[in-house]
Parts: structure tokens; sequence; C-alpha cells
């Protein structure tokens, strides 16, 4: 230990850790600025490339061997329609799963299995689901590199989200709440249904835009599953002329989405396929950022709202 | 807590429609049960399909070429299948992301827990989660299109494709999930551990450097490794910006390919269902998962440990 007895030496000491301090602020900071001005790269870099083509015609035409004429038509009919499959399948199987393993599941090793796997699912490589899909979608059930086994490759991956997202807003709801429902005379389900699940909404939409935010912009699961990538028609309409009004055809569709169509166009070597992407980029960056804008302010209006 | 104090409501008798109404309950609870299951199945489904067609796989490859066979190329007539080109290629992409994601990540959060302003954190924390939610595809344009036109001028000898704008680029898209979660474990801890550190005359770094880092060290540990299990995983950065050929390389300068790299090239390809080239994407999505898998539970467990002491 040194002498620290003299006053000087003790003002230089803390003369050092204040220092210190304000060196590992100014860290911080700069740490924070490296990511602020990626970002701020990335974006402008897109705009400055891409803006010059977002014109209309751009969101109306067929991808083409020729750049100036190509356009993202058929990417972002065929993301629409994907994420419909997505979201109807993984929003309700995700609620339910959430409902059971925070309202029902009884606490014992089968119901830790399951929560060590939505745990360990989350953090599967968005790859694998897409060799999942490729193996099991695409040739055992024989669906076909079509719309419903991309949109069903998607859910999975994004069932954990909605799993976690739903578990933490009825967990959020106070007993009490539950107890008011019993003492009068509710059922369990009939306790869900009428009052956690309303009452939860908000969080589970938030976890549930989150997740197709996600689902909108992965691109590697699509890949493995082989969809083509050049797509220059639409799929069946959903909508039929004759009764029962209705078509599904448009599920079995080859489909392309954005982001393959993005992918597509930077491999191609000519630099104005290149212009194409950071077009196609920034439409994918703009959806993205709105839908994580959307959760994080719908996520701010709760904590100021709701007081228990 | 709720589901065993009210048990007792369903009692049979009183009301008339009472065995209408426990057998509507048993029916919602057996199709929610199944839901829940349905993540089982689907664990059971990715493993289940990785080792059928990898079995069929390890049939015409010994486990041993696999390991040790230095070239991997199973698409040409001479064909080879060693695995450790892509191993190779993956480690060296997924050194470079941590060696950014790391420092830079905890640097942020040990910032934004300790010393940021609250204003400062209310902006910072949703632009982060922002920066989380950019595609990866985006983040592949922007290594090969943005940083490495950048690091070329810097290093003239580097290739159009390489590890190293990849792993740059992959390390600043991790930042956002070490720094939330880093930042999560240090706010977890209590704060009377901080004030008997600064009643004791110490500096907010020190304090932060000192006490809170170890008293978190769990949870910041299972930040790092989940950080880890996502840089191997990733797939489109890399397949964009590092190329698409195997090399067994340890330099970050050189163009190669990681496992995820080659299932997606082989993916764009138009190989027929059941050949062997087809079997090799599964055995290399089996290596994948196996990698992250064993992160990922280590993860789980020292964030269950650091859950528990607080």
């Amino acid at each position: 230990m040194k002498d620290i007895n003299n006053l000087d030496e003790i003002r230089k000491i803390i003369g050092r850790h204040k220092r210190w301090d304000l060196m590992f602020m100014i860290a911080g900071i700069i740490a924070l600025m490296i990511a602020v001005l990626t970002f701020i790269a990335l974006f402008a870099q897109m705009v400055i490339d891409g803006m010059p083509r977002l014109t209309w015609s751009f969101f109306t035409s067929f991808p083409s061997r020729h750049p100036e004429m190509a356009g993202i038509l058929s990417a972002w009919v065929g993301t629409t329609l994907v994420m419909l499959v997505t979201a109807a399948s993984a929003v309700p199987l995700g609620i339910a799963s959430g409902v059971y393993l925070e309202e029902y599941a009884p606490k014992n090793w089968f119901t830790e299995i399951i929560e060590i796997n939505v745990t360990n699912l989350a953090g599967v490589p968005s790859i694998i689901y897409g060799l999942l899909a490729l193996g099991l979608f695409v040739y055992q059930l024989s669906l076909g590199q079509s719309i419903l086994a991309a949109g069903l490759a998607l859910a999975l991956l994004i069932l954990p989200v909605v799993i976690v997202a739903t578990r933490e807003a009825i967990r959020s709801i106070p007993v009490t709440i539950r107890e008011g429902a019993y003492a009068l005379g509710a059922t369990k389900w009939q306790t869900v249904s009428d009052h956690l699940l309303p009452y939860s909404a908000a969080g589970i939409l938030t976890g549930v835009i989150i997740g197709l935010a996600r689902a909108i912009g992965e691109t590697a699961p699509i890949i493995t599953i082989g969809a083509l990538t050049f797509i220059a028609f639409l799929p069946p309409s959903p909508v039929a002329e004759e009764f029962p009004y209705v078509s599904f055809e448009w599920l079995s569709a080859p489909f392309t989405v954005m982001p393959i169509q993005m992918f597509n166009w930077v491999s191609r070597p000519e630099e104005a396929f290149q212009l194409n992407a950071a077009a196609a980029g920034l439409v994918l960056v703009v959806m993205t950022l709105a839908m994580n804008g959307l959760a994080i302010y719908l996520r701010y209006r709760m904590r100021k709202n709701i007081k228990w | 807590m709720a589901a065993q104090s009210h048990k007792k409501n369903n009692h049979p008798g009183k009301l008339g429609f009472s065995f209408r109404r426990r057998l509507h309950e048993r029916v919602i609870e057996s199709l929610l049960f199944m839901a829940a299951l349905l993540s089982v199945a689907i664990m059971l489904a990715i493993i289940t399909m990785l080792v059928k067609e990898s079995y069929v796989f390890f049939q015409h490859v010994s486990l041993w070429e696999f390991l040790t066979d230095t070239q991997w190329t199973p698409l040409f007539d001479d064909a080879h299948y060693g695995i450790m080109p892509l191993v190779a290629g993956t480690v060296v992409s997924s050194m470079v992301a941590l060696l950014v994601a790391l420092p830079l990540g905890t640097i942020i959060a040990i910032y934004l827990s300790e010393f940021a302003p609250f204003a400062v954190r209310e902006i910072a924390k949703p632009f982060l989660e922002m920066l989380g939610g950019v595609p990866t595809v985006v983040y592949g344009y922007f290594a090969l299109l943005f940083v490495t036109p950048l690091l070329q001028i810097i290093f003239p000898e580097l290739p159009g494709f390489s590890l190293l704008s990849a792993g740059l680029v992959m390390g600043i898209m991790i930042i956002p999930y070490v720094s939330s979660m880093t930042e999560d474990a240090m706010r977890a801890v209590p704060m009377h551990l901080r004030e008997g550190s600064y009643a004791m005359g110490a500096t907010r770094f020190q304090t932060a450097i000192r006490v809170v880092m170890p008293a978190a060290f769990s949870g910041i540990a299972a930040a790092y490794i989940l950080g880890i299990s996502r840089a191997v995983g990733e797939t489109m950065v890399v397949a964009i910006a590092a190329g698409m050929q195997p090399n067994l390389t340890l330099n970050p300068m050189e163009p190669a390919a990681t496992i995820t790299a080659y299932i997606v090239q082989v993916s764009l390809g138009d190989l027929p269902h059941g050949s062997i080239g087809y079997q090799t994407i599964f055995a290399a999505g089996l290596t994948l998962l196996l990698i992250t898998l064993v992160f990922n539970i280590i993860g789980h467990m020292l964030r269950k440990r650091y859950r528990e002491i607080y």
C-alpha cells in the first residue's frame, strides 16, 4: 500500500480516478456513435443509390433482364401473401402455447422441458428452419416450393418470439384480476378469454409485430426451400369469380419475396442491378423499421398508461 | 400460483350445466397443451430430419474423412468431404464479428446502465433495437458495397469478397443483442451494492468494473454466448460478402465459405432430392446445429444461475 496520509497524494489519486471515469464515459459515447454512424452510413448508402430507382413503376413491374425496367411487383405481393400464412399460423399457436405455459402448466419436469425447448428454438439459426422446411414441408408433405411452405417455415421461426411475448404480457397482469374473476364463478378459460387475453392484447401485439418484422427480412430459410428468384407472374388471386368466391390456389403457387429479390440483384455483377438492390433494400428497411418503431411505440404507450 | 389455488372451482354437481362446463374446459386445456407441445415437436422434427439425411450421408463418407479431410468439394467430380474448410470460415468470420461486438456491446451496456442520463438511455435503447431489426440481407449489401470498398482504401490488396468485411458488419449487427442482454443483467444487480460502493468513495467506473460487472457475471457471460451462437449461425452477410468458395484458411483477408454460406450456395443450385449433394447440406446443418446448441445450453444454464441469485 502506498502512503496516502499526504493530502496532495489523496487529491492526485482522486483526480486520476475521475479522469478514468471521464475517459470511460467518452469511450461509451464513442461506442454508441459507432453504432449510430454505421446505421446512418447504411441508410445513406441505400438512399443515394436506390432513391432514383424508386418510382411508381418500380412497384408495379416484374423483375426483368433489363435493370432499368425491373421492379418488385412479384416480390412485394409474395411477401404479403407469405406473411399472411405466417401470421395466420404462428399467432394462434404462439398465443395458445404462451397461455398454456403461463396459466395452465403444472410445475413439473415436463413443463421445464417445454420451457427450455422454447429458449433453444429461439437460438436455432434461421437456416436450420430452412432445412427442416425443405425436408418436411417441401418433400415429405409435398407442398413444393410454395407460398404455404415458406409461410410455415417462417411461422416456425417466429413462434418462440410470439410465445415469449404472450407469456410476459400475461405474467404482468396482477393475480388480483384472476382472483376477482374466479370469485365470481368464472372458469379458468373464461378468466383467460374474458380478462387475461384482452388485457395483454397490446403486449402480445407488440411481440407479434416484432416477430413479423423479423420474418419479412428473413432470407436464408426461403433460399433453402429452393424458392425461385426469377418470377415474372403473380400467384392466382385469392378472390374467385364464382362460388365460393375465395380460392386457396395461391397457397401452392411459386413465389418470390423482397429479400430474395434483393439478394438476387446484389449477387449480379452489373452495377445497374445493384442500384435496384439498393432500392429494394430501402423499401425493406423502411418496412421493418416502421414495424419495429410501431412495436416500440406501443410498448412505450403501454408502460405509460397501464397502472394496476 | 393461480393454477393451484383455484382448482376447486370446477366442483361438479351444484350447477346444472357443470358437466358440459367441465368438458368444455378440459377440451380447451388439451388444445392449449397441444399447442405448447408443438415446440417440442418442432425441435424433434429438426433433429430427426438432420440426423436422418446425415445418416445416409455418413454411409457414403466416413466420419473420419468428414472431420479430417482438408477439402470440401462435394459437387466436383473429384469429390472431397472435409468439413474443416467450412468450419474454418465460420470460426474466422465469427471471431472477427465477436472482436467487434463483444467489446463495443459491453462498453455500450456499461455506459447505458451506469453512466448515461435518462434521456440518452430512452433514445439509445429503441435506436439499438431498430439496428437489430434491420434485415440481414441489407447488412450483406452494406458489407459488399460499402465496407469492402472502404477497407480496400486501407488494405489495397483486399479482394472483393473477404471474411474481414463480412465479419466486421456481422459484429455491428450483433452489438444490439450483446448490449441489451448485458445491460439487462447489469440492471438486475440490486441498487444497494452500487450504493455501498459509492459510499466507500468509488467512482462510477470503479463501481461498474469492480462491483456491478462481477455481480452480473453470469448474465453477461450468457449474453456473450448468445452473441457467439448468433455469429456462428448468421447466413446472409457471409453468403453475400465473404464469397462462396470453401477455403481452408485462418486469414480474415481471404474469401472463404462458411457452413451457412455453403448451404445457401447449394440451395441456389438445382440439386435433385436424395442425391449426395442434397445430403451434404443436412450434414453441414447438423454440424451447425450441434455447435449452436452447445452454446445455447451453456448460455441457458448461466442465465438461470444469475436469475436465482437476485
